[in-house]
């Protein structure tokens, strides 16, 4: 069998081993160097750019365009090339409405902007000026959506801390996992941020199914944790920190498989879908929940069990405990 | 021939799940036959286009409307269109008057009632009442109407209590001192057809209403609201029962007022239930109509009233709905509905799916690749748990309306990874089993415990948030908190009710049991070693780079212990 396998039995026995809680200084510098990027750069670019579903923005309508709905593609690129004559780099919304009038949603634009628009527009679909009716619209995605969710996003948090920490016992795990999920929906977020891609409400789903992955990741993980820690007791040889990395080390394979699983089809998006339509909306996503798989599966391993084993470390029982290990087994203990 | 526990267990699972897709399958066929229902699952605006409702206020001349009252205006209609499904609905202010509602597929009457329609509630005494055709003036059956009872009044409506009267200013609500000359003229004038005209027939709270049955069978004099819809912290439909308790089959509208609620209306039924004729009456006006003005019999105090009337079960999960979220600050009517294309369009949908088809083969290769026959096991439940959850979104898309954006499209992809590492984390289980020595068929027992464990807590917290975000948030959320949810749920279904059957029965075949090489549960590859009878020692014993050097000699050690372990298998399976 492959040499993976016995990769994964190394790693089992603890013939290999990763010093994944030993080096967690690195692990945390690495940490906080990439939330200090995705937090800054996002500042210095002036912050996120949110879509005009969440600002509103100007709407055009060209009535009677006869051949608007024979084709609909066409008339959207007619339409995007207008405005972005105008308006560059313009990522307008055109919709056919009731068969024959072109709508055209763009961000907010000044007084002379529409005008622009309005002419590039008459000219591009062969109407008159007449024809063009223009108005400001309001966020799709209003304050309302946002509060509601925010509190939704509380309340489950809240909630999810409360049954990790019935369910491991200790409320160290819980905050653990809670701080490798701020650490995630951050750089997640910060992919946006620093390179100036526009906040869509798909974008905002990718966020949150990020935040439902990276979850689930660090609890599988954990798990193992708490099955390897649970057996021990304080006449173990091996030391708490030294249980916990077995651990993370014992699931190592599932971890790197179970990425790579979930990240082939959300990479073959991202190039097929970058290939065949250049950046959109299924481009967006596909970079949300390609980066945050990624971050979602390292904070788990990097993060959340050195951070656990750090806050526990300095509690009386998990001291004593692996005190034996330096006199009867010198070398790290492999057998269980 | 006698099949052993873990056997039967497995094939009832695996019947179990067999159940499940035939009532699936039953389901879509039922709504495909009966219910206008489709094998495919319905889109989203995003992707399939849908109708754009333009709605405009209703005002009177001169009066204008607030940037406030028209974004508390689109909150309400978005909990009222997320009420009637999940259906990822666009709703968005226009030149800072209108309203424009995207929702996908065409709607229907009640929908646009639903939407549009203020949804104001009050609860005022009747004062007067009589039979609606104009032509018929009179005081028959309008107790209390006598006009003598209230002297002329200079201001008659806007200020009662400054009407100079010689009996008194009305001392509560069901006085009929509100009863102005003026008052009695524009009733006795008063004809229900021009309520049709007028749209919603607003009075200030604090003044008398005249009014119509919402049929136009019965006008009324109104006294001032007693209790509004705003006192209303929850309204359900269901059926009415009848005094027995036995539910009778007419539908209804359940109210639960809050605390202040409460108090007012036990008040107010407290005082109608000592008076006599229609003064005994009181009546609910939704958007100045009339729903019903029932007898009060006794004392309300639970504060949980109900409405009744010729409803339906449409028309009373509709209103309930509506009162729910409360009432429109105006109301609006339907200015043009227009038919609108996709804002994404078909071909961001074809070339997602070519992209997950084309990611999904790369998911089966590399699962053949780390766990040769397993990856079969793993690739036989992505199968079914594609299956379950296509059938799923397609009933749930004929039921409840849910529709599929591209979002949601992204979504089920992720959730390929997650469904997958349900299996990743079983197999690993499995192989660590196998590590510590255990029989195949004992891994898989010993494996499955601790592997549905951690499945199971993680899913459990991925449930919770799916519910979480489904009942507290609003618009394209709900959208995403459903397909979490139910992916979710497929995960556990599969992984509990296929992949660990499966893993059961093959377990006892030979090519698994044996540990064949292509098996992926060789114990050889797997490092146990067989060191004596039920005793088995980690190679971890021997360093990675001293097995790396005598890579033959292992070779030649574990195909002994390969041998010595089938046959310790056969003697089990023997003594079994």
């Amino acid at each position: 069998m492959s040499r993976f396998t016995s990769f994964g039995n190394d790693l089992y026995t603890g013939a290999r081993s990763f010093d994944f809680v030993g080096k967690r200084r690195i692990w945390y510098s690495v940490a906080a160097v990439l939330v200090i990027i995705a937090v800054g750069l996002t500042a210095l670019r002036g912050g996120f750019v949110f879509g005009i579903e969440f600002r509103g923005g100007s709407e055009f309508r060209v009535s009677q365009v006869a051949e608007a709905s024979a084709d609909t593609a066409a008339t959207t690129d007619t339409a995007t090339a207008a405005v972005g004559e105008v308006v560059a780099g313009s990522n307008p919304r055109v919709s056919v409405v009731g068969g024959d009038s072109v709508r055209v949603q763009t961000e907010q634009l000044t007084p002379e902007e529409t005008a622009e628009v309005s002419a590039s527009l008459a000219e591009a679909f062969a109407v008159d000026g007449d024809q063009i009716s223009t108005s400001f619209i309001g966020a799709t995605w209003g304050g309302d959506i946002t509060r509601q969710a925010i509190i939704a996003l509380m309340v489950f948090l809240l909630l999810a801390s409360l049954v990790m920490a019935l369910y491991f016992r200790t409320w160290k795990m819980a905050l653990a996992a809670m701080v490798a999920l701020v650490h995630d929906l951050v750089i997640t977020a910060g992919v946006y941020g620093v390179l100036g891609f526009e906040i869509t409400p798909a974008a905002v789903i990718g966020f949150l199914t990020i935040l439902g992955y990276s979850l689930y990741d660090t609890v599988v993980v954990f798990d193992k944790v708490r099955e390897n820690t649970g057996e021990d007791g304080v006449e173990s040889r091996r030391s708490f920190a030294g249980s916990v990395n077995l651990a993370v080390n014992q699931t190592l394979v599932r971890s790197i498989n179970t990425s790579i699983v979930a990240i082939l089809p959300v990479a073959s998006i991202l190039i097929i879908g970058a290939a065949l339509l250049g950046a959109g909306t299924l481009f967006d996503i596909a970079l949300a929940l390609f980066v945050g798989t990624i971050v979602g599966t390292y904070s788990s391993i990097f993060l959340a069990a050195p951070l656990y084993v750090h806050l526990r470390e300095n509690e009386p029982e998990v001291q004593k405990q692996g005190g034996r290990a330096k006199r009867s087994a010198p070398e790290s203990g492999a057998v269980r | 021939m006698a099949r052993s526990t873990p056997e039967r267990r497995a094939l009832r699972s695996l019947v179990w799940l067999l159940v499940i897709i035939v009532a699936l399958i039953g389901g879509n066929a039922a709504s495909v036959l009966w219910n206008e229902g489709a094998w495919t699952p319905k889109l989203a605006l995003d992707l399939e286009g849908g109708t754009q409702l333009t709605l405009t206020p209703q005002l009177a001349s001169g009066q204008g409307v607030s940037q406030e009252q028209l974004d508390q205006a689109v909150e309400i209609i978005r909990q009222r269109v997320d009420a009637a499904g999940v259906s990822e609905s666009e709703i968005n202010t226009q030149g800072g008057e209108n309203i424009v509602v995207s929702i996908p597929g065409t709607p229907d009457e009640s929908t646009l009632q639903r939407i549009r329609s203020s949804a104001k509630l009050e609860f005022r005494a009747v004062l007067a009442a009589d039979l609606a055709s104009s032509s018929t003036i009179g005081e028959d059956g309008a107790e209390g109407a006598d006009p003598s009872a209230s002297p002329s009044a200079a201001e008659p409506t806007s200020e009662p209590s400054a009407a100079p009267s010689p009996s008194a200013a009305p001392t509560d609500a069901s006085d009929p001192n509100w009863i102005t000359p003026e008052l009695q003229t524009r009733f006795d004038e008063f004809d229900c057809a021009s309520l049709d005209a007028a749209g919603a027939n607003v009075a200030p709270e604090e003044e008398p209403l005249v009014t119509c049955e919402v049929d136009s069978s019965l006008k009324y004099i109104l006294g001032p609201v007693e209790v509004t819809g705003a006192r209303i912290t929850n309204a359900t439909s269901g059926l009415i029962q009848g005094s027995t308790g036995v539910s009778t089959n007419e539908w209804g509208v359940f109210l639960e007022f809050d605390g202040e609620g409460t108090a007012a209306f036990r008040e107010v039924t407290e005082r109608l239930v000592a008076l006599q004729g229609v003064r005994n009456q009181f009546a609910i006006v939704l958007d100045g109509r009339v729903i019903a003005a029932p007898r009060t019999i006794s004392a309300i105090t639970n504060g949980q009233p109900q409405i009744s009337g010729s409803y339906t079960q449409e028309s009373a999960k509709t209103l309930a709905d509506q009162l729910k979220f409360g009432a429109l600050p105006i109301g609006f009517e339907l200015q043009s509905q227009d038919q609108i294309s996709a804002t994404l369009g078909v071909s961001q949908l074809q070339s997602g799916i070519i992209a997950g088809l084309v990611g999904l083969v790369l998911v089966v290769l590399y699962s053949l690749l780390q766990y040769r026959a397993l990856g079969g096991v793993t690739v036989a439940s992505l199968i079914i748990a594609g299956v379950v959850t296509y059938l799923l979104i397609t009933y749930l898309s004929n039921q409840q309306g849910f529709r599929l954006s591209l979002a949601g499209v992204a979504g089920l992809i992720i959730a390929v990874g997650v469904i997958a590492d349900s299996f990743i984390v079983y197999f690993e289980r499995i192989r660590d089993e196998l590590r510590d020595g255990r029989s195949v068929d004992g891994a898989v027992e010993a494996g499955w415990k601790r592997a549905f464990r951690t499945i199971l807590i993680s899913d459990v917290i991925n449930v919770l948030g799916a519910v979480v975000l489904f009942v507290l948030a609003v618009g394209n959320v709900r959208g995403f908190a459903f397909t979490l949810g139910l992916t979710t749920v497929v995960d556990l279904v599969v992984v509990a009710l296929f992949t660990h059957p499966m893993m059961q029965l093959l377990g006892r075949t030979g090519f698994f049991a044996g540990g064949h090489p292509l098996s992926g549960l060789d114990p050889k590859a797997l490092g146990a070693v067989y060191r004596g009878r039920a005793q088995f020692r980690p190679a971890a014993e021997l360093s990675a780079a001293k097995r790396a050097s005598s890579g033959r000699e292992a070779q030649r050690r574990q195909t002994i212990a390969e041998r010595r372990a089938a046959q310790q298998n056969g003697e089990g399976k023997d003594a079994r």
